[in-house]
């Protein structure tokens, strides 16, 4: 499997001293100096491996390199769970509860993870969180890195496919345990609108229309979104609404957090539209949540689709 | 060497004469403190290939002399900003030490290779206060200079300079700086100014007050703006700190 653990491949990408292409002349070992690629990740590849996500330090990943014992170690680690993602006018939303879980227990309350990719772009993920963490801000630099070095930033295309790519990358640790699944939105500019970039453990990416939801609360929050979202809604209505996605998957999903009023910890949720990414103020995520939780006082399953029988 | 002997000094003299001559070619490029950060300025008839650029957030680099061996450093420097930042922390990666890592190589290529760089290339960090600022001057050879406040660099520098030094004052604000950038770019040898058009400038700001990514190109309109506003019918650093209102249709005043 060709991926950027492989540090023997040859060819043109290789990034080694034999294959680099240089410029004439000598240069400095370990300058940095004559690359020919704008990828960060292919290059920390050859620079050094060990840096990148879901690799122990200077340890090959492999079969036969798994966790020790019954794999109760990984159960163990922290684990990110919900997230949604719904188009809207001119731009998309995506939001994220704040649970992390070990096993049956909660690991951490307030974890964040829904981040700024870069300008036009956000990305979120589900699955082990430290590699999650590692992987996103790998991803960041791959954006940020060939922006520099191109003076341009990638298509939005470009840098879903680059996120195929990484997750590929990952797979070995995957296959033991270590499965980090982003989610991936961002504006395009060519077309003006927002759109959601899914993957698998393999990569991807595949685009979904209209909205998404990773995580094992996924399949509550879609059900929700389904029966909530409408096209081409203005911001405001598409954060309720996933918020309200949010709050069902809370319900009915024991590792799903729902807002935490006592210790004001909100979703974290961010929009991308032609200004650019935001991310909402704790106050501003304060006013939907307070918003969703004054509903469900007298309405707890949250708003209900009005049904009208055709005669 | 194929005949005869050279001595080591001898090499040296002829290595630093080559890459002194490849630079003095070229234009000039100037960098200068306002009081909302760092601008940087080049004359660059080229949208494409440019002379200033971005490495990391808050910090900015400009070059002259050869593209293909500043282009070259360029990246190099991206890289190294970008491997440091992400094996430790964003805020771990600073103007002194990108400054250092040039050096380095610049100094290794002088003495071991037959063909020294032509480039001289400059190195600016915005602080969160403007005592925190720092610009670095790094030459073919690797010997880095502090240079507080302003430099000029690249071929006519000493004139450049000159006129920089007459019209620069701690806290200028970017249209002043901007005015005397210009005026410092476009002062050749005799005496003379020779204008600069928006269309063969290239500028960009290290911008104190921006979060993440300080680093800003002035571009189209914004560049025509700063040009109209800063221009020079004004002799002294502090009448330029008040923006000259245009000439209605007529574009700027014309320089006595």
């Amino acid at each position: 499997m060709g991926s950027y653990y492989d540090d023997s491949q040859s060819g043109p990408f290789a990034g080694g001293e034999a294959s680099s292409g240089r410029m004439p002349g000598r240069q400095p070992a370990g300058s940095f100096m004559g690359r020919q690629t704008s990828s960060f990740a292919e290059f920390l590849a050859s620079y050094s491996p060990g840096l990148l996500p879901g690799r122990p330090f200077g340890a090959p990943v492999g079969p036969g390199a798994g966790p020790a014992g019954d794999g109760s170690a990984l159960r163990d680690l922290p684990h990110a769970t919900t997230i949604v993602a719904a188009t809207c006018h001119q731009g998309v939303v995506l939001a994220g509860d704040r649970r992390a879980t070990a096993g049956s227990m909660i690991a951490k309350r307030d974890v964040v993870k829904v981040f700024r990719s870069d300008e036009f772009s956000a990305i979120s993920y589900a699955g082990t969180g430290s590699a999650g963490i590692e992987f996103i801000r790998l991803f960041q630099v791959e954006l940020e890195h060939y922006e520099k070095m191109e003076g341009r930033p990638l298509s939005l295309e470009g840098k879903a496919n680059r996120l195929a790519w990484m997750i590929r990358g990952n797979l070995a640790a995957a296959m033991q345990g270590f499965i980090v699944v982003p989610l991936f939105v961002g504006y395009d500019e060519d077309t003006d609108e927002g759109r959601i970039f899914s993957y698998d453990v393999l990569g991807g990416p595949y685009e979904e229309q209209r909205f998404h939801s990773i995580g094992s609360g996924s399949v509550f929050a879609r059900g929700a979104l389904k029966k909530l979202y409408v096209n081409d809604m203005p911001v405001r209505d598409t954060v309720l609404a996933c918020v309200q996605a949010l709050y069902d998957a809370a319900d009915d999903d024991s590792a799903t957090g729902g807002p935490d009023l006592t210790r004001r910890i909100f979703p974290v949720i961010a929009t991308v539209t032609a200004d650019g990414f935001r991310q909402l103020p704790d106050s501003e995520s304060e006013e939907y949540a307070q918003q969703v939780v004054q509903e469900r006082l007298t309405s707890p399953d949250g708003p209900a689709a009005p049904l009208h029988m055709s005669s | 060497m194929p005949f005869g002997y050279v001595s080591p000094a001898q090499a040296m003299r002829d290595k630093a004469e080559y890459a002194r001559q490849g630079i003095a070619r070229g234009r000039s490029c100037v960098t200068l403190q306002y009081e909302g950060g760092i601008l940087l300025m080049a004359p660059n008839p080229s949208t494409a290939l440019h002379k200033i650029s971005e490495i990391y957030d808050r910090i900015a680099f400009a070059a002259v002399g050869r593209y293909p061996e500043y282009e070259n450093l360029r990246k190099a420097g991206i890289t190294y900003a970008d491997i440091t930042g992400y094996q430790f922390d964003r805020h771990d990666v600073t103007a002194r030490s990108l400054a250092n890592y040039y050096a380095q190589n610049l100094g290794t290529i002088f003495t071991e290779n037959l063909k020294p760089f032509e480039v001289e290339i400059v190195v600016a960090e915005v602080g969160e206060q403007p005592d925190g600022d720092q610009i670095y001057r790094i030459s073919f050879d690797g010997s880095v200079t502090d240079e507080p406040g302003y430099v000029a660099f690249g071929g006519q520098a000493d004139q450049v300079s000159a006129v920089l030094k007459e019209r620069y004052s701690p806290g200028m604000s970017l249209t002043a700086a901007f005015g005397a950038a210009l005026a410092a770019l476009s002062a050749s040898g005799n005496g003379e100014r020779v204008e600069i058009k928006a269309s063969q400038l290239e500028a960009a700001i290290l911008d104190r007050t921006r979060d993440h990514r300080a680093f800003r190109r002035i571009l189209a309109a914004r560049l025509e703006g700063l040009i109209r506003d800063s221009s020079p019918d004004s002799k002294t650093d502090q009448d330029t700190t008040a923006e000259t209102p245009p000439s209605d249709g007529d574009g700027p005043a014309q320089p006595v």
